[in-house]
């Protein structure tokens, strides 16, 4: 179905199905629970992961398949959300505009930076796309002001003229919405100890998270996509047979430089805001973290990367020591605090420190990240059940 | 032609934070092929061994001072530090004044130890390994590092003055100009300059240097002939490790260390490395001095108000260009990193 074979339909619709029920899988635990801040399922994060498994799914498109490192993708996503602000400011606070022009004007840039980067690879093409992205982000601070508002960040305004939109009857600013259905309204569900919140904002993330990973998958199985892999795998001996590749790697370029817009662009339809730390090299180097950590060249891989590093940073950055001491209570006092100390370094304002080890444990043990991870628990049960062990896939 | 000169001076001083920096990075890729997020990190360590030295040399007692009285008519108590108790004013008095420079001392045995545990203990597993995991554990090496470093001295930044005769600045006649400079600046691009000219001699005139060069261009054949090389590239770490927290203890004066001070300079290190041509020590120098002068040029307001933003990016658009048309950096080999 859609194009695809059957294991692949079979794969899209398990994604898509667990996408859609995130509400409940990401709210385990009961609220009144002492495991209720482990619960990620409220809408601000959720919005998260799906935008951020977004940008993921296309930077592995350049990254997993072509092996060319990016350091300049987070230039891609600020651009985006500066694009989508001004079609709120300027046109309507619809926002299948925004994400479109964010799309569109990320794609843009990504042809003339890919196009300039690209005559370089390796190491060469990383630094090339870094410098990119860093004179982007200090052009945004200082000269293109006036575009960017600089240190505030670009914000909606009451005066702002919005020609499609009726003129504002309230005095508070407007929300971004889909023909009417406004982003940030969510529908609550009460199930005995258990609240889901179903939220609109988080849906439209979902299904542009889904389709954008509908396209990655035809991508991968496609002849494009095995033309990209066979530029990682040996670029020399493809140039040697006459072809010229620099249009795929640009394609492949622009491709996952859209996707960065696009992801900016929902980052501004959540919460209509654009600053230029979103450019920093540092949030170019997170979202390749994401992909390593996930797992580089497959499929999910990016998505579960994007999942665990926002999981960490939102969940383990909210716990203090109050909450320590009462999980650890039934130690003896001496004991307890002691335990209590430890663990406070590695959560709230010390969460960074797990993060770091977190970076190093993954790198260490599981060289293919999280996948990696999950086939080898996979192969371990296949073994015990049935003798013949038999290949795994890649994805 | 004051003003111009002047930017050369300020470049001067911050290309030797460059250079060194960018030549222990190089040292690091040369000799064992890693490719070291940490470096930062090792620079940030350096700085708060001065801030270390500096809290040594302050550790106080209290002690009643019978010539004083407060307000109550009670005797004051009064903190005065271990060394001025032991050592009096004069002795005293120099430690604490020149915590910095003394920092230096102290610097060196613990830089070279990080470096050794850091190479032993975890790089060493990823000679191998593709360069993207190399930079991948690290860069989570160095967020480790740095949230250890804001655990045990917080997030603001801590000043560190350097030595009361050296404050000020200085005034200078050089070709007729009269020119006054931040004298620590000046020191500072003598000591960065005495240290690359160290550091190139050690590898130059010294037989340990020499097996090293040799290491860096055939480490295998190295191995071949009966030579633990290893063992040479793993001091060459600590070497490394040493030149990267001296420049930072070095440059604590001119700005006061925070936990992020490394990453900070990590990026533009790296911008600086690739310019000069990755493997090229003498490269990394050169672009490293070259990156700072220009940067300086470009902050003047003549060049500011001409292209406004200059300053901003200056060093990013060089290496764009550089990049683009020579395309190993301005010094570098042919066949390193282009696989």
């Amino acid at each position: 179905m859609f194009g695809l074979s059957q294991k692949d339909t079979r794969f899209l619709f398990i994604v898509i199905a667990l996408t859609l029920l995130t509400p409940f899988l990401l709210n385990p635990f009961p609220t009144d629970s002492a495991l209720a801040q482990f619960n990620a399922g409220y809408p601000a994060l959720m919005q998260r992961f799906a935008i951020y498994g977004l940008m993921a799914i296309g930077f592995n498109i350049l990254f997993g398949l072509t092996g060319y490192l990016s350091f300049g993708h987070a230039a891609f996503l600020g651009i985006g959300s500066y694009a989508a602000v001004w079609m709120f400011k300027l046109l309507s606070m619809n926002v299948l505009p925004a994400i479109i022009l964010a799309t569109l004007l990320a794609g843009l840039f990504a042809l003339v930076i890919g196009y300039i980067s690209l005559r370089r690879s390796g190491i060469y093409f990383s630094i090339l796309t870094l410098a990119f992205a860093e004179m982007s982000y200090r052009l945004a601070y200082s000269v293109f002001t006036p575009i960017t508002n600089g240190e505030t960040g670009l914000q909606l305004n009451l005066k702002d003229p919005r020609i499609l939109d009726a003129a504002p009857t309230s005095a508070s600013l407007p929300v971004p919405s889909l023909f009417g259905l406004e982003m940030n309204s969510s529908w609550t569900l009460d199930l005995g100890p258990w609240d889901f919140t179903f939220n609109v904002g988080y849906y439209f993330c979902a299904v542009v998270a889904i389709l954008g990973f509908y396209l990655s998958l035809r991508i991968f199985r496609s002849p494009f996509g095995l033309m990209l892999r066979a530029i990682k795998s040996n670029q020399n001996r493809l140039n040697y047979t006459g072809l010229n590749s620099r249009p795929y790697t640009l394609a492949a370029f622009v491709i996952s430089g859209m996707y960065a817009g696009l992801a900016g662009g929902l980052l501004a339809a959540m919460d209509p805001l654009a600053g230029a730390e979103r450019m920093q090299w540092t949030a170019s180097g997170e979202v390749v973290l994401m992909t390593i950590m996930g797992g580089v060249g497959t499929l999910m891989g990016p998505v579960l990367g994007a999942g665990f590093i926002k999981y960490a940073e939102n969940i383990f950055s909210k716990i203090n020591e109050s909450i320590l001491h009462s999980w650890f209570s039934w130690l003896p006092d001496g004991l307890e605090d002691a335990v209590v100390w430890v663990f406070a370094r590695f959560v709230g304002e010390g969460w960074h420190l797990t993060l770091g080890l977190m970076f190093m444990i993954i790198v260490i043990a599981l060289p293919g990240g999280l996948v990696e991870g999950g086939q080898r628990i996979a192969r371990l049960f296949r073994r015990k059940s049935e003798d013949a062990p038999s290949a795994t896939p890649a994805e | 032609m004051d003003a111009l000169f002047l930017q050369i001076l300020n470049g001067l001083e911050k290309g030797g934070a460059y250079a060194l920096i960018a030549m222990g990075l190089t040292l690091i890729f040369g000799t064992l092929g890693v490719v070291n997020f940490a470096h930062g990190a090792l620079f940030m360590i350096g700085a708060f061994v001065a801030v270390t030295m500096q809290r040594i040399f302050n550790f106080s007692l209290e002690i009643v001072d019978a010539t004083q009285k407060d307000f109550l008519g009670n005797p004051l108590k009064v903190k005065v530090p271990y060394v001025i108790e032991w050592f009096g004013d004069g002795f005293g008095g120099f430690l604490i004044d020149w915590s910095v420079p003394l920092a230096i001392l102290l610097a060196i045995p613990v830089m070279m130890l990080v470096g050794f545990v850091m190479e032993r203990g975890l790089i060493k597993h990823f000679y191998k390994r593709p360069h993207a995991d190399q930079i991948l554990v690290t860069f989570g090496l160095a967020i480790f590092l740095q949230e250890i470093v804001k655990y045990f001295f917080g997030a603001n930044p801590i000043p560190t003055p350097a030595p009361s005769d050296y404050r000020g600045t200085i005034e200078m006649a050089i070709f007729g100009l009269n020119l006054s400079y931040p004298v620590w600046r000046l020191i500072y691009f003598f000591f960065s300059a005495a240290v690359i000219a160290a550091v190139f001699a050690f590898l130059q005139f010294t037989t340990f240097g020499m097996v090293v060069r040799a290491g860096m261009a055939d480490r295998e054949t190295v191995g071949l002939l009966g030579i633990d090389i290893d063992r040479r590239f793993t001091l060459m770490f600590g070497i490394a490790a040493a030149v990267a927290g001296l420049a930072g203890v070095m440059y604590t004066p001119i700005l006061s260390p925070n936990y992020h001070m490394g990453m900070d300079f990590l990026v533009l290190s790296f911008v600086v490395v690739v310019v000069g041509g990755m493997g090229s020590l003498s490269g990394a120098v050169a672009a490293g001095f070259l990156l700072g002068i220009l940067q300086a040029f470009a902050s003047m307001n003549e060049v500011k108000s001409l292209i406004p933003g200059i300053d901003q990016i200056i060093i990013y658009l060089v290496a764009i260009v550089i990049l683009l048309t020579r395309p190993r950096g301005l010094l570098g080999r042919k066949g390193v990193m282009e696989d």
